[in-house]
C-alpha cells in the first residue's frame, strides 16, 4: 500500500539502492571534508602574518637577522617592548590615538544621528540636495581634500594640535547614511503620536527615536573607532612632533630610515597597534560584521 | 473655487508657519553635521578644484587669494609628467589585478562558508575577517619583514625547491607583492558582503537545478554568479574606490620604489604636496577623483540597468 521504499531484507535491488543512497550521503561528506581542509589551511595562511609578528616581537635583533630563519624565539626578550615604553613615548602615542578616537566616535554618534533623524522624518527645503551631497562625498579620495584642509588648519594655527586631528572627522557621510536608513524604518505612527501629544522635535528625538537606535549606534561607533584608529594620511600630515603622533604614524615613521632595520622594534610596534583593535573585534565581532554588511549593502 | 474662505486661508497660513518652524528645527538638527561637512569636506573639495587652476604653492599658504589663474596648465603639467604617468599605470596595474584577485578570494570564501558548513562557521568568518580590522601600517610592516630576501615567504618557497626573488626590492615583483597583501587584507570584507548575497538566494532554486542534474560547477556558473550580479558589482565598486586610492601599502613597504614601480597616484600627490607644489598636487588629486567618479558611475549604471 505505502509507496515509501522500505529496506527489504533480500532481493536483487537491495544492494544498488542502498549503495546509491549511501554514496549520495557520502559525496557531500567527502566534499565537505575537502572544503573544511581548504578552509583550515587557508585560515592558517591568513593568520600566519599575525603569528609571525607576535613571535618576531620577542626575538633579538641578532636572531631576526640570522639565517636560516628561526620559528620560535631562541632567547625570548621583552627588549622590543621596553624600548617602545621607555625610549619611544608609547604612552603618549596611545593617549593620542585613544583621545582622538573617543572624541571622533562621540561626535559621529551625536551629529550623525541628529542629521539622520532630520533627513528621515522631517520635511525641509534642501533636504534632497543635502542627502545627495552626502552620498556623493562617500567616494571622495582623501588626497583631494588634503591640501586645502592643511592650508585651512595651518591658517587657523591648529597644526600639531588635537583639534586638527579630530575636527575633520567629527561627522562623516557614512554615519549619516547609516543613521538615516535605520531611522527611516522606525514607524511614523510612533513619532506622529508623540508630536500630537505635544512633544517637540528634540523630545521626540531623545525620548522616542534615539532609544531605538542601539544597533546602528553600536555599528557606527565601531566603524568610526576602526576608521580613526587606523587612519593614517591626515595624522601623518598634521602631527609634526612626537607628542602628537598617533600609533600608526609613530609606527610608520620608525619603520623608515635608519630605524627601518630594527625589525624587532617594528614587530613589537605592530603588536601594540593591532592588539587593542583585535581584542575589541573578538568581543564585538557581531557588530563589526554587521557594520560592513550595513554600510556595504544598503 | 476662486476665492478662499477666510478659514481656509487661515488654515493654510498655519500650515505654512508650521512648515517653516519644522524646517528651522530640521536645519538645527542638521547644523552640527553641516558645519563640519561644509568646513572640512565641501569647502576643501571646491577649494582644491579651484586651486588646480592656479599657481598656488606653499609660499601662498598665508594668502591663498594672491595667486594667478593659470587655466589648465597644471593638468597639462601632470599629464606630461613622466612620474605621474607612471603612477597612473601603476595604479591601474594594482586595480586591474588586485580587484579580480580579491573578488575571487572573497567569493570562494563566501561559497565555501555557505556550502552546508555549520560547525566552526563563525570561527572561519571571524578568522578570515581579522586582517580587515587591523591597521594597514601595522600589517604592511609585518609583510615587509615576511617578504625580505631570505624571509619567511622565501623560506617556505624553498621547501618546494623554489628560490623566490627579493620581493620588495625587485621592480617586477614589488607591485605583485603589494597586490597580494591588499587582497589578503580585503578579501574578508567581500566574504561578508558575498555571504549575505548568497544567503538571499532561495534554496529552492538550487534544489530545482540539482533535480535537473546540474553539477556543482554548473550550478555555480549558471545560477550563483548571475543571481549574485548586483552583489558582485557592489563589491567591485567598493573595492575599486578603495584600491584606486592606494597609499599606505607602498608608503610603508617600498616608499614607492624600486624605480618608482609602486608609486601610486595618491603617493604622487602626497609627494608633490611635500614639495610644496600645492596646485600641481591638486590637479593630480582631481584626476584621481575623476577616475573614481567615472568608474563608480559606470558600475552603478551597470547595476541599475540589468537588475533591480
Amino acid at each position: 500500500m505505502s509507496n515509501i521504499p522500505t529496506p527489504t531484507v533480500s532481493g536483487p535491488g537491495r544492494d544498488s539502492a542502498t549503495d546509491a543512497r549511501r554514496s549520495a550521503r557520502r559525496r557531500p561528506r567527502l566534499s565537505r571534508g575537502v572544503t573544511y581542509t581548504a578552509l583550515v589551511l587557508g585560515l592558517a595562511a591568513t593568520l600566519l602574518p599575525f603569528a609571525w609578528m607576535a613571535l618576531g616581537s620577542f626575538k633579538t635583533q641578532g636572531e631576526l637577522m640570522q639565517r636560516p630563519i628561526t620559528w620560535w624565539p631562541q632567547e625570548p626578550t621583552l627588549d622590543n617592548y621596553t624600548r617602545w615604553l621607555t625610549q619611544l613615548d608609547f604612552g603618549q602615542f596611545l593617549t593620542n590615538s585613544v583621545v582622538v578616537a573617543v572624541v571622533v566616535v562621540l561626535g559621529n554618534l551625536v551629529f550623525c544621528s541628529m542629521v539622520g533623524y532630520a533627513l528621515a522624518k522631517m520635511d525641509f527645503p534642501g533636504k534632497r540636495a543635502l542627502f545627495l551631497l552626502v552620498l556623493m562625498t562617500l567616494m571622495v579620495p582623501g588626497v583631494v581634500t588634503l591640501i586645502p584642509m592643511f592650508v585651512l588648519v595651518s591658517n587657523l594655527g591648529l597644526v600639531n594640535t588635537y583639534p586638527a586631528l579630530i575636527l575633520p572627522f567629527l561627522a562623516g557621510p557614512i554615519g549619516v547614511f547609516l543613521m538615516r536608513q535605520f531611522i527611516l524604518g522606525i514607524p511614523d505612527a510612533l513619532i506622529e503620536a508623540a508630536r500630537i501629544d505635544g512633544a517637540g522635535e528634540f523630545r521626540v528625538f531623545f525620548r522616542i527615536v534615539l532609544p531605538q537606535c542601539g544597533p546602528p549606534l553600536a555599528t557606527l561607533a565601531i566603524l568610526t573607532f576602526l576608521g580613526s584608529w587606523n587612519n593614517f594620511l591626515w595624522p601623518l600630515v598634521v602631527a609634526q612632533t612626537e607628542s602628537m603622533y598617533t600609533l600608526p604614524v609613530a609606527l610608520s615613521l620608525y619603520s623608515v630610515g635608519s630605524n627601518g632595520t630594527y625589525y624587532g622594534l617594528l614587530m613589537a610596534g605592530s603588536v601594540l597597534v593591532v592588539t587593542p583593535i583585535l581584542v575589541l573585534f573578538l568581543f564585538l565581532q557581531r557588530f563589526f560584521v554587521q557594520g560592513i554588511a550595513m554600510s556595504g549593502i544598503k | 473655487m476662486a476665492v478662499l474662505s477666510p478659514r481656509g486661508r487661515r488654515r493654510q497660513s498655519v500650515g505654512a508657519a508650521h512648515r517653516r518652524k519644522q524646517a528651522i528645527v530640521a536645519w538645527l538638527f542638521a547644523l552640527p553635521f553641516v558645519a563640519v561637512f561644509a568646513v572640512f569636506m565641501l569647502g576643501p573639495l571646491l577649494a582644491s578644484f579651484a586651486m588646480s587652476f592656479t599657481d598656488f604653492t606653499i609660499r601662498d599658504i598665508r594668502d591663498p587669494f594672491a595667486v594667478n589663474i593659470v587655466g589648465l596648465d597644471n593638468f597639462i603639467g601632470v599629464f606630461s609628467d613622466e612620474l605621474f604617468r607612471k603612477s597612473l599605470l601603476n595604479t591601474f596595474y594594482f586595480v586591474l589585478v588586485g580587484i579580480p584577485l580579491t573578488m575571487v578570494l572573497g567569493l570562494a570564501l563566501a561559497v565555501a562558508l555557505n556550502s552546508g558548513i555549520e560547525r566552526f562557521r563563525a570561527v572561519f568568518r571571524v578568522g578570515y575577517y581579522t586582517p580587515v580590522v587591523t591597521s594597514i601600517v601595522a600589517v604592511a610592516v609585518v609583510w615587509r619583514f615576511i617578504l625580505q630576501d631570505s624571509g619567511l615567504l622565501n623560506t617556505v618557497l624553498g621547501w618546494f625547491g623554489i628560490s623566490g626573488p627579493d620581493w620588495l626590492n625587485d621592480p617586477t615583483w614589488a607591485m605583485p607583492s603589494i597586490i597580494a597583501m591588499a587582497a589578503w587584507r580585503n578579501m574578508g570584507t567581500l566574504m561578508i558582503i558575498f555571504l549575505a548575497g548568497l544567503q538571499a538566494i532561495p534554496s529552492e532554486v538550487y534544489e530545482a537545478a540539482e533535480m535537473d542534474g546540474a553539477g556543482p560547477w554548473r550550478r555555480f556558473t549558471m545560477m550563483t554568479v548571475p543571481l549574485m550580479r548586483p552583489t558582485l558589482l557592489l563589491g567591485a565598486v567598493l573595492l575599486s574606490v578603495g584600491f584606486l586610492q592606494v597609499f599606505e601599502e607602498p608608503f610603508v613597504m617600498t616608499s614607492g620604489g624600486p624605480l618608482n614601480s609602486t608609486l601610486s597616484i595618491s603617493y604622487f600627490v602626497y609627494n608633490q604636496f611635500g614639495y610644496g607644489a600645492y596646485s600641481f598636487a591638486s590637479a593630480g588629486a582631481y584626476v584621481l577623483f575623476a577616475l573614481i567618479a567615472a568608474l563608480s558611475a559606470v558600475q552603478f549604471r551597470l547595476l541599475r540597468s540589468k537588475d533591480v
